[in-house]
């Protein structure tokens, strides 16, 4: 495949050109600024990634590039340039003629970007013939082509499908043909893969790249994936509330990282290859500043850890530190000689002996159906119901002041069983055991103490704490349960808010006046207020940006040291999984497939589906290398299931017929690693001789 | 899809049973004997008693019922108290009528209910959307009774366009009743421009927001394009529901519009069978009713299936 990353900086015109850019948005409380004086220029077939947190202006930007700003957003100030044309100084109608053909977007949730009730063909052929002037049939001919070339299996079939006929990962590739029909000059991508699964936006990755090699055009691509971007793009930049403050190469940015914030960014990220036994990781201070309350000085001094008096009194501009290499930091020369600065968090943690406690959870063989209506024409006559095998036969056990990982892709069932075992969905069959004692599937079922024991805190701490109570009233609700005096829960709430790091005097506020790390914190401190055995965490991290991610791994951690809380922790995000978890079960259609500790289920042999998951993690390193194993088509659906082996269908490493016939075989790996799986496990070992991501030999090698 | 007409099919007679039940149940129950009723009140106790017995009114209500029904279901409907007419001619004459008036109405209110439901979308929170949201709220709290009386004086005294009575013959065609069906119409349809103009225009809002009609504009589509073509078919689906569901307002509707204008529709048959006791009359009218709401719901449903790909492809 050529190769489009490693290619010189081009010394033709750039096709966007953007030029101190400025966009306001006018609100009740006055102009907010959110996008202040950024430049940027991307050429021809280069990908210019342009990463930030939530807030920090970078949609907003590209909407004030192609003009399609909400009605009281405002350009103040700047120039665009698309090809030496001024996108500012046209007329909207003449705008209207640039969309579609000379620009391009597609957006984060591709079912919600395509029409439901226009065929997928339709959609595509209606572009064509608006810009390319195709007839009715040709541009019905170009839809079919434009799908064939997203490597789509039965494109004219699909042609004539409705969106929701196909999964997300198809659908986004429907939203890229969409948008590379008319070839134009400057592709917008705006977080592309964020609602896709880890190994379909791996396969979508692979396919934008080796499209844009086809392709030249230029590529501004939008993510608050640092490991995306090292995987996908050139060059980079780094976004925080409004500015760039640290723009190069791929290589630049992350080899030399010569802003504290970027620093800041990959400390917060846990690495596949560390756990939280040798590395803490380093989350940064403090949160994004309001836009309307910025700080006079360097935006990023309130939240630095070597800011000087300096720092705040005047708002650095970008400095080119080296060729093609801007930082917006005045002490980028001390970063620059100290590569590990402010990223040196290499450190053993004290961990108190971790001796293996007690079995506090053992769930053997859980099972859940759920049974629901075929639809069609025989559930008019008999009671046609169809079931739907959510978790099919799953055994694990938790010890105490252990964390054990559940990872799988959506649809595997893995939030199903962890409902189960709190109670909330009963489980169809199977034992759930809390302390060597068999506790009943219902949680109203349970006796207060074993209810006291299971604790949850899910992923949309919005949707978990009630609006109309004061997030101290959200902690106190389970003391108060448990009969204490008023006295004794007001001492508690005020213990718990400082286990989780909340100042006292949040203790009366809403949850509508919290930010989203903050009430993550609250849903932990009101499970903690239980004091269970156990706390379920359901993709605790996934709606939080990463430097609030990391602060909530390190609070999880310490509490869990101290308090010797046990954890069940539910992600799709293996580096998190990795970080935190002691063990790791692999799940896959409503099984576990690898089952081990940590260490060894990340080391060969592993299971084939494990090692997918391994080569599609996007790292945040250009220099690391990652075999690439690619799966074929989606999850299949848990309605009909597929035969023998679950995996047989997509697995890369089939063997052959007995996969397709026989239910897989647990092989034991050693005393704690167990795969469930045709291939002998000397075949796998030997298949999967190399470690899946490792450094490369030399850096900047070739993927 | 054929799985999907066949279920709603189905529970159309799920509804029809159950509804007929009530009708027959309610019209046994009023108070009145309908021998007495049929014989006067100074009929004798023994002729009384025969009739009883011809009209099978002894027998136990499911007998009662099955009969009436089997009959019903065979066109029998059997000769109105009042004036021994037979029922069945007489009701359809009326149906076909009244159909003609909802024509009018469905033509009047859902083009221009629709029209200004978008029209109030695309300038949301502007003069013309509040212009059209406080109007269409005043026309839904006028009843129909109210605004007829309105109309009238309006268009037949100060403007003379159109007449105040529409006490036609009732087998006129529609183009002869057609200058006689506007007003009733129009005092209907104010009733329910406001409803189906404010679910269109919270459909649109929803639609407009959507990121496919983002993803529409930037695809260099004219602003009418994307409008009929991605924005229109997604949010006139509430719509559709709303419209069918209004149906019974509708009918009620125009049972006061005919009974104001003296239009001999269904409506006016239904008050004058109450008026008189015609309890078969009663029956019947009210049982053709609730066909035609059932049927009203099933063209909605059919119509919101053929709308929504996600019903009608599998």
């Amino acid at each position: 495949m050529t190769d489009t990353r490693s290619r010189k900086t081009i010394d033709t015109e750039p096709i966007l050109d953007v030029k101190n850019l400025t966009v306001t948005y006018h609100t009740d409380r006055g102009p907010i600024y959110t996008v202040r004086n950024v430049s940027l220029q991307i050429a021809a077939g280069e990908i210019y990634g342009l990463v930030g947190e939530s807030g920090s202006g970078k949609s907003t930007l590209a909407r004030a590039i192609v003009r399609y700003l909400a009605d009281n957003g405002e350009i103040k100030s700047g120039s665009v340039k698309l090809g030496g044309t001024d996108l500012l100084a046209l007329p909207m109608s003449k705008m209207q003629q640039v969309w579609g053909s000379r620009i391009t977007m597609v957006h984060q949730d591709p079912a919600a970007a395509v029409n439901p009730s226009i065929t997928i063909g339709e959609q595509i052929a209606e572009i064509a013939r608006l810009h390319l002037h195709l007839s009715s049939a040709e541009a019905k001919a170009k839809a079919v082509e434009m799908l064939k070339k997203m490597r789509m299996p039965d494109p004219e079939s699909v042609a004539k499908r409705y969106p929701h006929q196909l999964s997300g990962g198809m659908l986004q590739r429907v939203v890229i043909a969409i948008a590379l029909t008319t070839n134009p000059q400057l592709l917008i991508m705006d977080e592309p893969t964020t609602s896709l699964d880890v190994t379909t936006e791996a396969a979508i990755l692979d396919l934008v790249r080796e499209l844009l090699a086809e392709y030249k055009m230029a590529v501004l691509f939008i993510t608050h994936n640092l490991g995306v971007v090292a995987n996908i793009c050139n060059r980079v930049g780094v976004m925080y509330a409004g500015e760039i403050l640290e723009e190069g190469t791929v290589q630049q940015v992350f080899r030399s990282k010569l802003h504290p914030y970027t620093r800041g960014l990959l400390g917060c990220l846990p690495k596949i290859t560390n756990d939280k036994r040798n590395v803490s990781l380093t989350a940064i201070p403090g949160y994004i500043p309001r836009m309307n309350q910025l700080p006079t000085g360097c935006i990023f001094s309130p939240r630095c850890s070597m800011v000087e008096d300096e720092c705040k009194a005047v708002r650095p501009s970008l400095l080119e530190a080296e060729a093609g290499h801007f930082t917006a930091c005045r002490r980028w020369e001390i970063l620059q000689s100290k590569p590990e600065l402010l990223m040196d968090s290499q450190h053993a943690r004290d961990f108190s002996k971790h001796e293996e406690g007690p079995v506090v959870l053992s769930a053997s063989n859980i099972k859940k159906h759920f049974s629901v209506s075929a639809g069609g024409f025989a559930s008019l006559f008999k009671r046609g119901r169809v079931k739907i095998k959510a978790v099919d036969g799953v055994s694990l056990g938790v010890r105490g002041g252990f964390t054990l990982g559940i990872v799988g892709e959506s649809g595997c069932g893995k939030t199903t069983l962890s409902r189960c075992i709190a109670g909330l969905e009963e489980a169809t069959s199977g034992e759930i055991e809390l302390e060597g004692e068999l506790i009943p599937y219902s949680v109203s079922k349970r006796t207060p103490a074993q209810r006291k024991s299971i604790q949850m805190v899910f992923q949309n701490p919005d949707a978990s704490l009630n609006p109309h109570y004061t997030i101290g009233e959200s902690v106190a609700r389970p003391l108060v349960l448990m009969g204490l005096s008023k006295k004794e829960i007001q001492e508690r709430v005020r213990q718990l808010f400082n286990a989780v790091n909340l100042p006292e005097d949040y203790i009366n506020r809403l949850p509508h006046e919290l930010s989203g790390g903050e009430k993550q914190r609250i849903a932990i401190a009101r499970a903690l207020a239980a004091e269970p055995t156990l706390i379920l965490c359901d993709e605790p991290l996934s709606s939080l940006d990463v430097s609030v991610q990391a602060a909530l791994i390190n609070l999880l951690i310490k509490l869990q040291d101290t308090h010797k809380i046990s954890y069940l922790f539910i992600s799709h995000d293996l580096a998190a999984v990795r970080y935190i978890s002691d063990w790791i079960a692999v799940m896959y259609l409503g099984r576990i497939c690898e089952i081990g500790s940590a260490e060894d289920v990340f080391m060969p042999p592993y299971h084939p589906y494990t090692e997918a998951l391994l080569s599609a993690i996007p790292i945040p390193d250009p220099d690391v290398r990652q075999e690439r194993i690619r799966l074929e088509g989606s999850v299949p659906s848990a309605i009909n299931l597929p035969s023998g082996c679950r995996f047989h269908n997509r697995c890369p490493r089939k063997i052959g017929r007995i996969c397709e016939e026989q239910e897989p075989p647990w092989q034991d790996v050693s005393e704690h690693h167990h795969i469930c799986c045709h291939i002998t496990l000397d075949e796998l070992r030997t298949l999967q001789s190399e470690v899946i991501v490792r450094q490369a030999d030399s850096p900047g090698e070739v993927r | 899809m054929i799985a999907y007409i066949l279920r709603r099919i189905g529970s159309i007679f799920v509804i029809m049973f159950f509804a007929s039940i009530i009708i027959f149940a309610i019209t046994q129950f009023l108070p009145g004997d309908v021998a007495q009723l049929v014989l006067g009140q100074f009929a004798t106790e023994e002729a009384i008693a025969n009739l009883r017995e011809e009209f099978g009114l002894n027998n136990p209500f499911y007998v009662q019922y099955l009969d009436w029904a089997v009959n019903f279901i065979k066109g029998d409907w059997g000769n109105s108290l009042v004036n021994r007419m037979p029922i069945f001619p007489m009701v359809m004459s009326r149906l076909r009528n009244s159909a003609m008036l909802a024509v009018v109405v469905l033509m009047i209110y859902v083009p221009l209910g629709i029209l200004l439901g978008v029209l109030a979308a695309l300038k949301r929170d502007k003069l013309p959307d509040q212009m059209i949201t406080t109007v269409s709220m005043v026309f839904v709290a006028l009843p129909v009774f109210v605004s007829s009386l309105l109309l009238i004086p309006f268009f037949c005294h100060y403007l003379g366009w159109l007449p105040a009575n529409s006490s036609i013959h009732p087998d006129s065609t529609f183009g002869e009743a057609l200058p006689y069906l506007i007003l009733p119409a129009i005092a209907v349809a104010l009733n329910s421009i406001g409803y189906v103009a404010r679910m269109t225009r919270a459909g649109t809002i929803d639609v407009l927001r959507t990121d496919y009609v983002r993803a529409a504009y930037l695809k260099g589509l004219p602003r009418w394009q994307v409008l009929f073509r991605h924005v229109l078919r997604n949010a006139l689906l509430p719509t559709v529901t709303i419209v069918a569901m209004d149906a019974g307002m509708m009918i009620g509707g125009m049972l006061v519009a005919e009974v104001v204008f003296g239009y001999p529709g269904l409506g006016r048959l239904l008050l004058y069978a109450m008026q008189n006791q015609d309890l078969p009359l009663i029956q019947a009218c009210s049982m053709v009713a609730v066909t035609m709401l059932c049927l009203a719901n099933l063209v909605a449903d059919l119509l919101y299936g053929f709308l929504n790909p996600r019903i009608r492809v599998k």
